[in-house]
């Protein structure tokens, strides 16, 4: 039985991995993979405290993410799709179009 | 004035025929067929005539001391008052009145009725030409002009036909107007008159000033009264002025330049405006004011020196011409040179006298050189002409006596009114009389050259023309026949006394002019027996038969010789053949220089109204504005950038934050979420312990 902290420090490598790719990758496809990463992170902690718990409600919630997870890679890589045509570039310094 | 018998009481109805023929065919010509418009116009001009006619009749019923008659319609310019030169104050009437007495009666005679003549020609002479409606339509203008001009009783009214004339002259001279010598010569027909008619204005500015009228009947009665003495500066002043006005209508030196050129115009013109009637209207005018140029021996002096040199001068332009027309020209103004010497010798009367005989003749002369023109298909080169007399017979034996009749062959009309001023001009000034006998000389020579040269000799017509040659219709040789007539008995109407007559012509017409009263004692030079004036004929008919003998033999018996004689005397014939130069002087002395100041003030229209007054209020428009954007600019704006700028330079570190990238945002979230938690926990620690 591996106890449920090793879980933690596993889900809290992964999570500030994730962190560090969102922040400091340029390209937003891995972006995008290193935000799988924080949400699988996630998943990892709600399913390490669910049989802690012995509740099948974290688990659920688990799939639901998945779902999620699955939702949003569709959509972003439309977005980033849509994006490229327009301005041919994946690079996220040059996607500064928020400040206006 | 009441109680006139009908037609001198209606001598205004005589300008309105034509009047209204010209304006029906300004207003619906277009729509009338040709046969209509030659009705129209002619007849209009033939009832003229009629009433011209009885207006005659009926003045000579009267008594000699009361012929004449005025018919005031209405006051055409009521001007109120004003100062005469002497201060005293007149009123300023115009009239629209018209006036007959022998002298205009005498006038619409021959206006109407060579013009009549001259209307039923041109319906032959025009009948296949374009603008038929609009030709007859200016000539029944023209004919109104001239009735204006003859019939007014008043100094301005006349001059409202001698614009009237004026201005129809340069839209006949001008008829064939697609054709650029045409248009010019009509131009410069206009522009040359102007230059006469500023003189007669300011004439009878001067007239109205100085005598407080300018009606006809009333200048004679004010110059008694003003009791101005003979050769009053004042009175030659007018006489001068009046007489510049004279020289450009009459084409005297120095405004003659315009007539040959104005030989452009359709033949029945020549002959109607330019030699007949119109051209006359300068001798007219000197005639009608006699009463002031009898007062101005200077005056007189100079109207009888320029007839003289300009019938001298005239002449001698007409020997060289080989344009048909231009011959005729020069001999137009050479023979008015004549009418003038007339006036100027005193001898008013016979200055009209021979005015009448030339409408005849002259106008016989243009009608059957229109004749010839019309034959040879528009030839009006002599030189190409010759040997027609037996083609076109009518119109050769016409011409003919046209030409005795000018050369002043007796009884031919021309010696009997010529001979008169002959006569009357020795009495005066023998070298007056000298210039007019060799200029006698000339015309006969001249005019002989015209015939020889037309109609005799070999014919040296172009072969295409040849088959072509052809007699005029009937509608222009019965004209021509009826003025042969005159020109042959029209000089009979003042038959020599010395040959039995009794001078009608000359009685009739006496009454209008004014016997000064120092002339009556003038004793009389020269020929004061007849036998002097029986001595003068026979002289000027000897010199007349020379030089008829002289054109027979350079132009038909050695038709070698007028070229040799050219060519010795190159350099004087070349003088001669280009007009003596005088177009090209007055181009040079002021037709370019008038050019030259329309340039200059072209230039200064452009340099200093444009340059100065438009472009200059343009740039000071552009200044003030560039001040006002500057103001606009750095003041107004500038208030408003400077808060701009200020809120700019304050919100600096906050735009820091905002650099739209996706990242930094992302790292200030997690920077968040970490000081967050941090103290979260501190907090938490804090509790616990």
């Amino acid at each position: 039985m591996v106890p449920v902290d090793h879980y933690l420090w596993l889900s809290l490598a992964l999570f500030t991995i994730g962190v560090i790719g969102v922040l400091t990758r340029r390209n937003v496809i891995i972006i995008l993979m290193s935000i799988e990463l924080i949400l699988n992170a996630v998943n990892i902690n709600l399913v390490a405290f669910s049989h802690m718990f012995g509740s099948v409600d974290g688990q659920v919630f688990a799939i639901f993410i998945i779902t999620d997870a699955a939702a949003e890679a569709a959509v972003g890589l439309g977005i980033i799709l849509a994006f490229f045509r327009n301005r041919e570039t994946l690079l996220a310094d040059e996607m500064d179009m928020l400040k206006w | 004035m009441n109680a006139q018998p009908y037609f001198l009481d209606h001598i205004w109805l005589i300008p309105l025929f034509p009047l209204a023929t010209a304006a029906v065919m300004l207003f619906f010509g277009r729509r009338l067929s040709n046969q209509i418009v030659s009705w129209l116009c002619s007849g209009s001009v033939f009832v003229s005539f009629i009433f011209s006619v009885g207006a005659f009749f009926q003045l000579i019923a009267k008594p000699s001391g009361e012929r004449v008659a005025t018919k005031i319609l209405f006051e055409w310019i009521p001007a109120g008052t004003y100062h005469m030169l002497d201060g005293r104050i007149a009123k300023f009437i115009a009239d629209w009145g018209f006036q007959i007495d022998p002298l205009s009666c005498v006038m619409i005679l021959i206006v109407t009725g060579v013009g009549f003549l001259i209307h039923v020609y041109s319906t032959g002479y025009m009948a296949h030409e374009g603008g038929y409606y609009r030709f007859f339509g200016y000539l029944n203008l023209f004919m109104f002009s001239m009735l204006m001009l003859v019939l007014a009783n008043n100094l301005l009214l006349l001059f409202v036909g001698w614009e009237g004339v004026g201005t129809c002259s340069y839209l006949l001279i001008g008829f064939y107007f697609h054709k650029k010598s045409a248009s010019d010569a009509g131009k410069k027909a206009f522009i040359v008159n102007r230059v006469g008619d500023a003189g007669f204005l300011l004439g009878i500015f001067l007239t109205s000033a100085l005598l407080g009228t300018i009606r006809f009947v009333e200048i004679g009665p004010a110059l008694a009264a003003g009791g101005f003495a003979i050769g009053d500066p004042r009175i030659t002043a007018i006489a001068l002025l009046f007489f510049v006005g004279a020289t450009g209508k009459s084409a005297q030196i120095p405004l003659y330049v315009w007539l040959p050129d104005a030989m452009e115009g359709p033949t029945p013109v020549s002959a109607l405006i330019h030699a007949a009637t119109m051209v006359t209207a300068g001798v007219y005018m000197v005639t009608r004011t006699n009463a002031i140029y009898q007062l101005s021996p200077k005056a007189m002096g100079v109207v009888a020196l320029t007839g003289a040199i300009t019938a001298l001068f005239a002449a001698s332009m007409g020997v060289v011409q080989n344009d048909i027309k231009k011959v005729l020209a020069y001999s137009t103004v050479s023979q008015l040179g004549y009418m003038f010497l007339a006036c100027g010798v005193g001898a008013f009367t016979a200055g009209i006298f021979h005015l009448m005989t030339h409408a005849f003749f002259k106008g016989l002369l243009f009608l059957a050189a229109g004749s010839v023109i019309h034959a040879v298909s528009g030839e009006q080169d002599m030189r190409k002409m010759g040997a027609l007399s037996k083609k076109i017979p009518v119109t050769y034996w016409t011409m003919l006596i046209a030409a005795l009749a000018i050369a002043g062959i007796f009884p031919f009309a021309g010696f009997i009114s010529k001979d008169l001023i002959l006569g009357k001009a020795y009495e005066k000034d023998a070298l007056l009389w000298a210039i007019g006998y060799f200029t006698a000389g000339m015309t006969a020579f001249y005019m002989f050259r015209l015939i020889f040269m037309t109609f005799h000799g070999t014919s040296r017509v172009d072969h295409e023309a040849e088959h072509h040659i052809h007699e005029s219709p009937k509608s222009m040789l019965v004209p021509l026949l009826i003025l042969a007539v005159l020109s042959i008995v029209g000089g009979w109407l003042s038959w020599p006394e010395i040959f039995g007559g009794n001078s009608h012509f000359i009685h009739f017409l006496s009454t209008v002019v004014a016997v000064p009263h120092e002339a009556r004692m003038e004793p009389v030079k020269g020929p004061s027996s007849a036998h002097g004036e029986l001595f003068l004929m026979v002289l000027s008919e000897g010199l007349v038969i020379l030089g008829i003998l002289f054109a027979w033999f350079l132009y038909v018996k050695r038709t070698d010789l007028p070229q040799k004689i050219a060519r010795s005397f190159g350099g004087f014939y070349r003088l001669v053949y280009n007009k003596y130069y005088v177009d090209q002087l007055y181009d040079a002395l002021f037709v370019n220089r008038a050019k030259d100041l329309g340039l200059a003030l072209g230039a200064f229209d452009r340099n200093v109204i444009d340059g100065v007054g438009v472009n200059g209020a343009g740039w000071l428009t552009r200044a003030v504005s560039k001040l006002s954007i500057w103001w606009d600019t750095w003041i107004v704006d500038g208030s408003v950038r400077l808060g701009a700028r200020i809120v700019w330079i304050f919100s600096y570190p906050v735009r820091l934050i905002q650099d739209g990238l996706v990242q930094s945002y992302m790292l200030l979230i997690v920077i968040g979420l970490i000081g967050f938690f941090g103290y979260y926990f501190y907090m938490a620690h804090h509790a616990i312990h």
